[in-house]
């Protein structure tokens, strides 16, 4: 928590520079797991949503406000009273036909939560035990209200460049924050700026993939559909962001949540300034020999016009590294981090493959559903017809029983899609953390980059003190000393110190990043773990209560045909 | 009232009821393929029980394949005219479908339906072919085969007099002349209109139902996909969880078996009922229907120029011509031939009377025995999948403890 304690003393932080907030992270200790309640903060900000790039999410999953997950006690005790705040509880009922009517307890649910998302039907997630807050803070955030604003400046074309902005909402009980609830406008190239931000604060962490960047005609950009797309996958990504014990609190979002107006993070887009940085770095760069990265500036991977230099001389490290050139001494439990790593890749595979095959059942449950209906309906209208145009009782009784089976058709068809809708809620933690895949990758080759800049310094070191061992050596032979020798080595001392300085920095940094991507390994280790293991319960819990309702469905049915089959024997 | 039985899946049931009641049971068994090739082709044991005095024994087995049982329905049909001679399965136009297990049980299914509808049948099961069909040898049946025409193979000779009738109504209406000869009865009217309606919506849920089937399969196909990507997620993971993961997709894998099967039971006893229903009402619609159509315009016709003849006949009479004799023969050969067909025609009118209220009886019991069947597999269905998943419920709760 030093993070926020930080920003109350200094609200100045709140429009941190980048410089600043570069200071705050390297201020901030290594450990920052919370403890033991961190991991249902972060599991709980995921949504069991059908993800907007899910083809599946149009045509039948109720879109589902998983807040209540996010709900303080209250909503627990309602829902399991005998349970102490603990996620490895579980709802054991009787019957598990009745869990499943979560679609009658929804309003119960709503109001307590106190849901206020507008066109958003209203949906059944209460009942999924993930991995629910226990602690008694929340940061809840919405997202509605799109509306189309005009670019004031810098518009050639008279009303055009047109965006859309979002009403941010965000309720929260973290102290640190300004009041309990406030709301920002904000649009998706800022979004992009605060994912940019937070990509270069938190090497290292597994920092949710924010929502793509449709390249698309302006046209589609403000159709209806789009837009809500859009907003959904927002609202997604914040709560994700809001989620994640670390980075709920960081700077950056919470600059990005509640500061009015523009946003007062550097942009990525800034494209000038960069150019002039680059540009004014340039010349130095090219025609200076002892130019040193400075320290502040590699705990940033090098990248764009400004690193021009350091890029190049990593590129170099890599490439001998790559040949097996000097060994790099920073080399340590790399053994143990491979393993992880492979068992990270294999991971992804299997989920990916598992997630293609959830969504090949939702189909299947969908058709079967969808054909009992129409199956259904052809009875009925069966039914009517030889009900109008009886003319013997035999015809009357065949209507009868047509209309039993059509009646229960009908319903079975209901209950499959009521089913279909909670298994792609369920199934949905396989996308989820198929998702977070793109995150891990993320910590990883922050740890890679760093680790190359480290060695790339070192061996820089190494050839520096090698020139100035050449010098001095050089100078030595001539008495009195050579004047302007004696200066280029006093130069290269400088230098030398400044890359030592540089090289601490770094290493300092790439084992920061190296004890995030631990710490992150084993609370998604855990997260994961106690996240399948309620998919897997709600998902089974869910097709035996729909199974024993379609049963007895049938079962009636079955009986009232019970005289048929005794009169053909 | 004579009592046949049904038989099932090929076993041969002994009689229920005590030799003294007259019983005729047939199944229809043991499907063998025999031939080469393009002419290979899928024969039956027809095994006849029966204390009918008629019938040679009291047992009787022959070996017939799918065109005798055509030739037995064209007789039929040729003999008994308004009677609604039971449905035949369809020949299969797909070569590669016609060899398949499901498409021959099928078949074979239909086929004993049929002949032991005919055997239920009060009228048809006196037939003479029946015997033939029951009894005969398979040289005699072959050589019975090749020689039926029946009305569902017009010789060339029948097709012209067809396509000369349609010519005659075309020109006569284009003429101005009269519609061509129908009907006038609003009751049978409204019997036609009920069969064309029924037969739409009998097709509709037909084909609704064979859907059904294939989303069975498919939803079988799927979870079996999903258990085996289960699985191997599983093992990615480890431990308790693992084994959690592994012992879920093996049980999705165990449902996709059972779905598979419930497919088969599906399509076995409620689809083709259905389709059966369908090819029932169809057979009634283009020939029972046609038919009749056929038997009173002949009766018109003959009455019509019966009138002719008669004002010839007075004609004549009044001239003293010699022909009269003649023509006085040829008035009461044509009366008679009038009277035969006003008999048939009215025969046939009393027959789909009743075959109206036999047949639907009969579609209320058929149809009462597959919604019975459809809702009992559906039932226990679910109830299989519903313990399938219940059993993993105490490990599942374990684990998170």
């Amino acid at each position: 928590m030093m993070g926020s304690e930080n920003l109350d003393s200094e609200e100045a932080h709140m429009y941190a520079s980048r410089e600043e907030m570069e200071n705050l992270v390297l201020d901030e200790p290594s450990n920052n797991n919370n403890g033991t309640k961190s991991f249902s903060d972060y599991r709980s900000a995921m949504s069991s949503l059908a993800d907007t790039h899910h083809p599946l999410s149009s045509p039948m999953a109720a879109p589902a406000d998983s807040d209540p997950l996010l709900t303080p006690p209250p909503f627990r005790d309602f829902r399991n009273p005998n349970v102490a705040t603990d996620n490895s509880s579980y709802i054991e009922p009787p019957s598990y036909s009745d869990v499943i009517f979560s679609p009658f307890d929804e309003n119960a649910v709503n109001e307590i939560n106190g849901v206020d998302s507008p066109g958003r039907s209203s949906d059944s997630s209460g009942f999924l035990s993930k991995s629910t807050s226990s602690s008694s803070d929340y940061v809840k955030i919405t997202v509605s209200n799109p509306q189309k604003e005009q670019e004031t400046s810098n518009s050639l074309v008279p009303g055009g460049n047109t965006y859309v902005t979002y009403l941010i909402t965000t309720r929260t009980n973290i102290p640190g924050h300004n009041g309990s609830e406030f709301s920002v406008r904000r649009r998706f190239k800022d979004v992009v700026t605060l994912s940019d931000r937070l990509a270069e604060s938190y090497r290292g962490f597994f920092i949710p993939p924010r929502p793509d960047k449709n390249v698309v005609e302006s046209q589609v950009m403000q159709k209806q559909e789009f837009v809500e797309q859009r907003r959904v996958a927002l609202e997604k990504y914040l709560r994700r962001l809001a989620g994640h014990p670390v980075i709920r609190k960081s700077d950056e979002l919470k600059v990005f949540l509640q500061v009015q107006g523009k946003l007062p993070l550097p942009t990525s887009t800034d494209v000038a300034s960069r150019m002039l940085d680059g540009a004014v770095k340039l010349p130095k760069q090219l025609f200076g020999e002892s130019v040193a990265v400075a320290p502040h500036e590699v705990v940033q991977p090098a990248k764009g016009a400004r690193d021009l230099l350091r890029i190049f001389k990593e590129l170099k490290q890599s490439m001998a590294n790559d040949w097996g050139g000097s060994k790099p001494p920073v080399v340590e439990e790399d053994k143990e981090f491979l393993k992880k790593k492979e068992r990270m890749h294999d991971l992804e595979q299997q989920l990916s493959n598992a997630s293609q095959q959830a969504e090949s059942l939702v189909k299947g449950q969908q058709d079967m559903g969808e054909t009992m209906g129409e199956l259904g309906l052809a009875f009925i209208k069966l039914t009517k017809f030889e009900n109008e145009e009886a003319i013997f009782n035999s015809q009357r009784a065949r209507a009868a029983d047509m209309k039993n089976v059509a009646t229960a058709a009908v319903k079975a068809s209901r209950f499959y899609r009521e089913l279909n809708a909670q298994t792609v809620k369920h199934l949905d933690t396989l996308h989820e953390y198929l998702g977070l895949m793109l995150s891990v990758h993320g910590a990883f080759s922050d740890r890679s980059s760093a680790l190359l800049t480290v060695q790339t310094l070192i061996s820089e070191l190494s050839s520096l003190h090698l020139r100035a061992e050449k010098l001095e050596a050089a100078s030595s032979k001539i008495f009195g000393g050579d004047r302007s020798r004696i200066r280029k080595i006093e130069e290269l001392k400088e230098t030398i110190r400044v890359t030592e300085d540089a090289k601490h920095v770094a290493t300092g940094e790439y084992e920061r990043i190296k004890e995030n991507n631990r710490s992150e390994l084993e609370r998604l280790g855990r997260e994961r773990r106690a996240d399948f293991l309620n998919m897997l319960k709600g998902f089974v819990l869910n097709q035996v209560g729909y199974a024993e309702k379609i049963a007895n469905v049938w079962a009636k049915v079955a009986e009232e045909t019970s005289a048929y089959t005794r009169e053909s024997t | 009232m004579i009592t046949a039985q049904r038989s099932s899946s090929g076993s041969s049931h002994s009689p229920r009821s005590p030799s003294s009641q007259p019983y005729l049971s047939i199944s229809v068994t043991d499907p063998v393929k025999l031939g080469n090739g393009v002419q290979a082709y899928i024969s039956y044991r027809v095994i006849t029980k029966t204390n009918f005095p008629e019938y040679q024994g009291p047992e009787k087995i022959v070996i017939r394949r799918y065109s005798d049982f055509v030739w037995l329905r064209d007789r039929l049909f040729e003999k008994y005219k308004g009677v609604f001679i039971p449905p035949l399965p369809e020949k299969s136009a797909v070569e590669k479908f016609r060899f398949s297990a499901e498409f021959i049980e099928l078949r074979r299914q239909a086929l004993d339906v049929f002949v032991n509808r005919i055997a239920l049948h009060h009228e048809l099961q006196q037939s003479e072919d029946l015997r033939t069909f029951l009894q005969a040898d398979e040289e005699t049946m072959e050589r019975l085969r090749s020689q039926e025409t029946g009305i569902f193979k017009k010789k060339p000779a029948d097709l012209m007099q067809i396509f000369k009738e349609v010519q005659t109504k075309v020109s006569d209406v284009v003429l101005g002349k009269e519609k061509p000869v129908e009907e006038s009865n609003p009751e049978y009217e409204k019997l036609k209109n009920y069969i064309f309606e029924l037969e739409n919506h009998l097709s509709e849920a037909q084909k609704h139902a064979y859907r059904l089937v294939k989303r069975h399969r498919e939803l079988g196909q799927s979870l079996s996909d999903f258990g085996k990507a289960v699985k191997l997620l599983g093992a990615c993971e480890g431990d308790a969880l693992g084994k959690a993961f592994s012992d879920l997709g093996a049980k999705a894998e165990t449902l996709s078996v059972r779905l598979q099967k419930e497919a088969h039971q599906l399509l076995m006893n409620f689809e083709e009922p259905l389709k059966d229903y369908v090819r029932a009402v169809q057979s009634i619609k283009q020939a029972t229907i046609a038919e009749r159509a056929n038997a009173f315009r002949h009766q018109c016709e003959l009455a019509e120029t019966i009138k002719l003849k008669e004002i010839n006949l007075d004609k004549l009479m009044l001239t003293r011509s010699d022909k009269v004799g003649e023509a006085e023969l040829e008035y009461r050969e044509l009366k008679l031939e009038s009277e035969e067909a006003t008999r048939r025609f009215e025969n046939i009118v009393r027959l789909m009377n009743e075959e109206m209220v036999r047949f639907q009886d009969q579609k209320t019991l058929d149809m009462g025995i597959a919604f019975h069947e459809f809702a009992k597999g559906q039932a226990r269905l679910a109830n299989n999948i519903a313990d399938a998943w219940r059993s993993l419920l105490p490990k599942l709760e374990a684990c998170s403890s």
